[in-house]
């Protein structure tokens, strides 16, 4: 598994939620590619002209809130993004996010958050569990990931862990 | 032996273990699952990628399988059709008999036809591909919502990994006044706590004016745990439960109880006999206060449906404020499943609203999630029954909703403005 990542930083608010992700009426869409043109729509109709393959959303806590709709981290993760880094991640959204391979979801603390800027560029490392920013030049430590989840993120998706069981 | 709460006890039986403790991950096996016309052909998806490699893919246990459509149905378009004729092809192959359609006899909003019909029961292990699957709490078993990547694997393996959740629990006593509801409660609640207050975690709710509320008013209390970010929402079973699971199924279960010296990562006291009605603001399920803060403003829409706001107690109440009185807005009602249809009209609750000049439809999620069939324009604003009122939840993005109780939408409905039910005579 490669275990760094360097990208730039969306910067949002915090309670980020799955209807402002991905809007109910798209939920009848399961082409990713489709759902990917209306990521994050509901928050920031720039995102999705911005947004480059191997970037990150930086995101105050409670990233990925309200429904289960897994159509959530598809969009983000067809639109490019790579991870995202918040204080903390709804449930729902987390175990999408690992258990479907879409995404990596890092959790750093609420500083870490109020000090990474939009549009940093910022280099993710996941062996030594630290965040470089370059534009900044400063580091900062991440949450280390529980043990199932690290393996279920270095087989690249549920399915593929239980295969290599 | 360390003493366990009843969520603990569940996943340690799932689990086949003797112990298990908040933190530790598990494989649970699952007892019942369901899937609905969005998380379904998701699952598809994901279980087609699993046949190219494996063949001919069979899943763990059709008869603990329920499909429902519920979202997009009666279908807005031809995708939405689209994904129905998915659905009939999966219960076709897959042999999932207990399978509810629209126009075809019961149907109606998954989380309601779980209860409604009795498919889970206490002590089990439900899983669900949807957020509010943790409605089903209410009858003393766990029942969480997944994603749909998860639910496929669900489908195939009869199992999932589950992180032991820390239970708050949540102890409310005192005899609950007459103008309020069990959605006032929770709204109290989430509007405490925040949206991320029981993050991971499982709200337990007890006290007697749990104890008291009828099956429906608890099934809001857990349905609306989704709101404050629980992984689940229970209640444990009593008398109540029982009469409720035993009118309706012949299936034998085994209750689950929590020790009596269980540990709770908290205890949260609500007194019950002093809950007003509480509304919470645009736009988050937290933004709560009482509704006569903002009983100035004016409404162009009323909306009484969805899981949370539309089972046959809901009706009854929003019917004895409505009967004789003319809607000054656009009203929506649409009950939760075909049953409640039935004995709302029954009841006589379906002339009464048609009387107060509301528009009644079909047992659908409906504009619930802004699908279709009601949603909000831009510059709308609405007071639902419903859980959630993000940006965009209910049409466009700019839209506006309230969440309230049966009694307080149907209050707003008659007055055009965000109305607390103890103020409507004089305004009549
Ligand atoms: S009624 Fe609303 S909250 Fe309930 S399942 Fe349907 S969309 Fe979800």
């Amino acid at each position: 598994m490669i275990t760094k990542f360097r990208g730039r930083v969306h910067k949002y608010r915090e309670n980020v939620d799955t209807d402002v992700i991905i809007p109910g009426k798209y939920l009848k869409e399961m082409d990713p590619l489709k759902l990917a043109q209306h990521a994050l729509e509901g928050l920031d109709t720039e995102f999705v002209k911005k947004v480059k393959p191997g970037d990150f959303i930086v995101a105050g806590r409670n990233f990925g809130c309200g429904s289960s709709r897994e159509h959530a981290p598809i969009a983000l993760r067809y639109s490019g993004i790579k991870a995202v880094l918040t204080p903390s991640f709804a449930r729902i959204f987390y175990r999408n996010a690992v258990d479907g391979g879409h995404l990596i979801p890092i959790e750093i603390t609420n500083e870490t958050y109020e000090q990474i800027a939009d549009g940093d560029e910022i280099e993710i490392d996941l062996e030594k569990h630290t965040v470089v920013n370059i534009t900044q030049e400063t580091e900062y430590g991440i949450k280390a990931f529980p043990e199932l989840i690290m393996k279920i993120l270095e087989a690249g998706s549920l399915f593929k862990y239980d295969q290599m069981k | 032996m360390t003493s366990m709460t009843i969520t603990e006890k569940i996943l340690a039986r799932a689990s086949g273990k003797d112990q298990v403790a908040p933190g530790d991950v598990v494989f649970a096996n699952v007892d019942k699952a369901m899937m609905h016309d969005v998380s379904g052909p998701g699952a598809k998806v994901v279980l087609d990628e699993v046949a190219k490699e494996k063949g001919e893919i069979k899943i763990w246990d059709p008869s603990r399988v329920f499909m429902a459509e519920d979202h997009f149905v009666p279908c807005s378009d031809v995708q939405a059709a689209g994904n129905m004729e998915t659905m009939e092809k999966m219960a076709k192959d897959w042999g999932i008999t207990r399978y509810y359609r629209f126009g075809k006899g019961q149907h109606g909003i998954c989380h309601t036809l779980a209860t409604e019909d009795a498919l889970v029961l206490p002590g089990e292990v439900y899983t669900g591909g949807d957020s509010h699957t943790n409605t089903a709490g209410a009858l003393g078993l766990f029942a969480v919502g997944l994603g749909h990547t998860d639910l496929a694997y669900v489908l195939l393996n009869g199992k999932i990994w589950f992180r032991v959740p820390e239970t708050i629990l949540f102890k409310i006593d005192g005899p609950m006044p007459d103008h309020s509801m069990a959605k006032d409660l929770i709204l109290k609640i989430i509007g405490q706590i925040g949206v991320d207050g029981a993050n991971y975690k499982t709200m337990q709710f007890a006290g007697s004016t749990v104890t008291e509320m009828e099956m429906d008013e608890r099934l809001t209390l857990t349905n609306m745990s989704t709101e404050a970010g629980a992984k689940n929402g229970i209640i444990e079973p009593d008398e109540k439960t029982f009469e409720h699971i035993d009118s309706r199924t012949q299936e034998k279960y085994t209750p689950v109880y929590g020790d009596s010296d269980c540990h709770y990562v908290e205890t949260l006291n609500f007194d019950g006999s002093k809950l007003e009605p509480m509304v919470a603001r645009p736009f988050s399920p937290q933004n709560v206060c009482p509704v006569r803060e903002v009983s100035n403003i004016e409404i162009d829409r009323a909306y009484i449906g969805s899981c949370t706001g539309a089972k046959i107690q809901d009706l009854r109440e929003a019917a004895k404020i409505m009967k004789g009185n003319k809607v000054k807005v656009r009203t929506e009602v649409l009950p939760a499943a075909q049953s409640i249809y039935k004995k709302a009209i029954d009841e006589g609750l379906i002339s009464i609203f048609v009387d107060s000049g509301a528009l009644i439809g079909p047992s659908t999620c409906g504009a619930c999630c802004g699908a279709h069939m009601g949603v909000l324009g831009k510059s709308e604003v609405c007071v639902s029954t419903t859980n959630r009122n993000f940006p965009g939840r209910m049409g466009h993005v700019e839209s506006q909703t309230y969440l309230a109780s049966p009694k307080t939408v149907a209050a707003s409905a008659i007055t055009g403005k965000i109305t607390d039910p103890r103020d409507l005579s004089g305004k009549m």
